[in-house]
């Protein structure tokens, strides 16, 4: 094992929308995984990323798992420091009213401050 | 310098995988080292044994391979996305009674928890087709 006890800021950047393609669930299965690992751990939504968060969400329809209902987990997961690009929210027509879960909007230059100050990105 | 690779493309399909490879091959070439590959989401199609190139392309899979084994580095596909890809390893392929396993060596099946493993213990963590 090459671990090491020191947790480290691990920066996760979703930009896919929750249905079309299966980047946005795998994405959420490496923010799970990284924060098992006790692992200080950001999540940013942008670009059509935002979309996951909407309210009004039926995977069902279309046969797949509600990916908004999923996010769900993110507080068990003590995962607190969730983003979303203020921009890419107000492109696709959404206000802060229609996320899901609990999420600060803010804009691009926290978003550049929150990358700087990661160990590491992953993106998906 | 200590990087982790993560691939998410698979070869042919699109320029990531080769753009991977030859990072890799330039990283270790200027002295760096890869602590760990990891192959996620479409990416796993990097490590079956059962892909064949024509006779005229270049054979990225067996490339990759190469590259891993001949500099001894640590490579992962992850086995949540390799499985339901039909991916398999010996191992699988007796619990589920498949007629074939495709894994390709030096790879091992294992979860994300390989990923997070490895970006901890390097200074870079790269994604490849994102």
């Amino acid at each position: 094992m090459t671990s090491t006890p020191v947790p480290r800021q691990l920066t996760f950047i979703s930009r896919h929308s929750p249905y079309g393609s299966a980047r946005a669930r795998a994405m959420l299965d490496m923010v799970l995984a990284a924060a098992v690992f006790d692992q200080k751990v950001t999540l940013i939504f942008m670009d059509d990323g935002v979309l996951q968060l909407h309210k009004h969400q039926a995977g069902a329809v279309i046969g797949a798992k509600d990916l908004g209902a999923a996010l769900g987990v993110l507080p068990l997961y003590d995962i607190q420091q969730v983003y979303v690009d203020a921009q890419s929210l107000q492109a696709r027509g959404m206000r802060h009213d229609d996320l899901a879960i609990a999420a600060e909007v803010c804009d691009s230059a926290r978003i550049t401050r929150l990358i700087q100050e990661a160990d590491a990105v992953f993106t998906l | 310098m200590k990087f982790t690779i993560v691939l998410h493309a698979a070869p042919y399909t699109s320029q990531a995988s080769l753009s991977a490879l030859r990072f890799a091959q330039a990283a270790l070439a200027a002295g760096h080292e890869i602590v760990r590959v990891f192959f996620y989401y479409d990416g796993v199609h990097n490590s079956n044994e059962f892909s064949v190139a024509p006779q005229d392309e270049f054979d990225l899979v067996k490339a990759w391979s190469s590259l891993l084994q001949t500099h001894g580095i640590d490579a992962v596909t992850c086995v949540s996305s390799a499985m339901k890809r039909g991916i398999v390893d010996e191992r699988e392929a007796r619990r589920h009674e498949l007629r074939g396993h495709n894994l390709q060596a030096p790879s091992v099946l294992s979860g994300l928890g390989q990923l997070v493993d490895a970006s901890m213990a390097s200074d870079r963590t790269i994604s490849f087709g994102a």
